[in-house]
């Protein structure tokens, strides 16, 4: 990562602990919440994680590819939760407290993602068709970090 | 091409948690296998293990392993893995060897031990390593992807908890009196319910657990076996296809599907060709199957099984499972073994099993769970990373 990535990357809440992505170059928080892909400059298929060597469609030979911030909305394919600990390298609250999970597909890009639900939403607010909308938010933090992630948010009313 | 290869023996250890080396597993179900089919030890050509992950140096060489165990004759061996679907790559890989004809007759065999609880990626810090970071950055684990599955069932179809219950309730029935099966026990739908959920809408009695096990198989030439047989059960077709691009179903342990933005998706999704190859390959067509041996991760998955090997279309599996049509007794019984609903899953051992379980439906030797009159038999089954595992096998 650059410098200036990183500086973007690591921003201070106030009176919080630094910010850190839980993963590079996924996202990005600032301007607006955005995960970042890329796509082929040959045949135009987008990818997430993003690609950046060579194109998996097999009739395309590409290797140059374009970082692509992603639709921010989507439609909810499906959902569910956990209601007990993952096994590590899940790092989970003490006590365990339940996640939703989400896989929305974008209209532009025509691909499903995962991601945890935020705000503390669960299942029984949740329907297939339903749009969505990413934001980033804390996945854990440890004795430095609140390490950040994407999530998808219900978009109500 | 069509193939037609015997299957001369079947064997299996018991599933359960033993707690031993995968490798006594093997050795029993190979023997077993061999005696079943007549076939000295020491006449097998070539060995094809499948793999497990889980249990050292000794399981990523399954085939030397075992050839090792049952003592070295110099036949030749291969090792292979799929993850769900290595069973299904070792007698695929063994098929050709005799199709090609550099041997005439071939033992497969998958083992496997396996720990307690959820299974959990590698140890170590792999943060380029999709499998370790689903954990990492979402706790996606294998039951919430069987889960998405399930719930998208529910609100595209109507399907309901009780739907998915009756699936459990109906395979714990047939797997009752299976030597092999792990939990021999029935359930009814309320205990079903009453267990924990674990990931919306699945609960713990609807996603199977992780199990010790072996299963093998004698399998020849047509030439070898009617030197010791009349009229042996056959395999017609092995599928081990893979996806095609773009993938648009998404797929454990990925993050997303393909887009679909710039190349049209096939016309078949992945699941739908797996058992759609192996139906070509053998020139069937899926009303002609009696009965099927499918991969029950869960309840609900095995519903979207019906659909994705042609027994109903879309949306038509709760109805089919509500009329009985795939009980035992009914018009094609589905997982008359019990399905990993009652055995649990050994993994390079599973899709071996699900052949052995066709071969004596079909010689009609399935004693307490026999489907009367049965002729051509389909398994169906998923690896991880896209593998397909598809099997025609016919009497
Ligand atoms: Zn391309």
């Amino acid at each position: 990562m650059t410098q200036q990535g990183l500086k973007s990357a690591i921003a201070t809440k106030p009176g919080g602990k630094p910010q850190k992505p839980a993963v590079e170059n996924w996202f990005r928080a600032d301007p607006e919440p955005h995960l970042l892909g890329s796509q082929c400059s040959a045949c135009k298929t987008y990818f997430f994680p993003r690609e950046t060597f060579y194109c998996k469609n097999p009739d395309c030979t590409g290797t140059e590819f374009q970082e692509i911030e992603f639709s921010r909305t989507g439609t909810l394919w499906s959902y569910t939760n956990g209601c007990y600990k993952p096994p590590p390298p899940f790092v989970a609250t003490d006590p365990f407290e339940p996640y939703t999970l989400a896989a929305v597909e974008l209209a532009k890009e025509q691909i499903v993602i995962l991601g945890q639900v935020a705000g503390g939403a669960g299942v029984d607010d949740l329907k297939v068709g339903m749009t969505m909308e990413l934001v980033i938010e804390t996945l854990f933090e440890d004795d430095e970090f609140e390490h950040t992630v994407w999530k998808w948010k219900p978009v109500t009313g | 091409m069509a193939r037609e290869i015997a299957i001369l023996g079947a064997g299996m250890h018991p599933w359960g948690k033993w707690g031993r080396n995968f490798v006594e597993y093997g050795v029993k179900a190979a023997q077993d296998a061999l005696k079943e089919a007549g076939v000295e030890w020491k006449d097998i050509q070539f060995v094809s293990g499948g793999d497990t992950v889980r249990n050292g140096y000794p399981g990523y060489v399954a085939g030397a392993t075992f050839a090792q165990a049952l003592g070295w004759t110099g036949a030749r061996v291969a090792s292979s893995y799929g993850a769900c679907a290595s069973g299904a790559q070792a007698i695929d890989n063994a098929c050709a060897q005799i199709q090609a004809g550099f041997c005439d007759v071939a033992l497969v065999v998958g083992a496997d031990s396996t720990p307690k609880g959820f299974l959990a990626p590698q140890g170590g810090d792999r943060p380029t390593d999709p499998d370790w970071l689903r954990f990492r950055l979402l706790g996606a684990t294998n039951p919430t992807y069987f889960a998405l599955c399930a719930r998208r069932r529910m609100d595209l179809y109507g399907a309901t908890d009780r739907d998915f219950a009756k699936v459990k309730v109906k395979n714990a029935r047939h797997g009752l009196n299976n030597p092999y099966a792990r939990y021999k026990k029935e359930v009814t739908e309320d205990e079903v319910l009453a267990s924990p959920m674990v990931s919306d809408p699945l609960r713990l009695l609807e996603i199977c657990a992780t199990s010790d096990g072996g299963a093998a198989l004698v399998l020849s030439s047509m030439e070898f076996a009617r030197k010791r047989t009349t009229n042996p059960v056959t395999i017609t077709a092995v599928s081990t296809t893979t996806p095609r691009f773009p993938n648009t179903i998404i797929e454990m342990p990925n993050f997303s599907t393909d887009s679909a933005a710039a190349v049209a998706p096939p016309k078949l999704t992945f699941k739908d060709s797996i058992a759609a190859r192996a139906y070509e390959e053998a020139g069937v067509d899926p009303s002609d199957i009696n009965l099927a041996e499918v991969y029950d991760l869960s309840s609900a998955l095995e519903l979207d099984w019906y659909e994705h090997i042609g027994l109903c279309k879309p949306g038509e599996a709760e109805r089919m499972l509500n009329d009985g049509d795939t009980t035992i007794g009914g018009r094609v019984p589905v997982n008359p073994s019990g399905g990993l609903a009652c055995f649990g899953e050994a993994v390079p051992a599973q899709a071996i099993a699900q052949v052995c379980e066709l071969t004596w439906q079909l010689r009609g030797q399935a004693d307490g769970r026999q489907v009367e009159g049965a002729r051509l038999g389909v398994t169906v089954n998923q690896g991880l990373f896209g593998h397909g595992s598809s099997v025609i096998v016919k009497h």
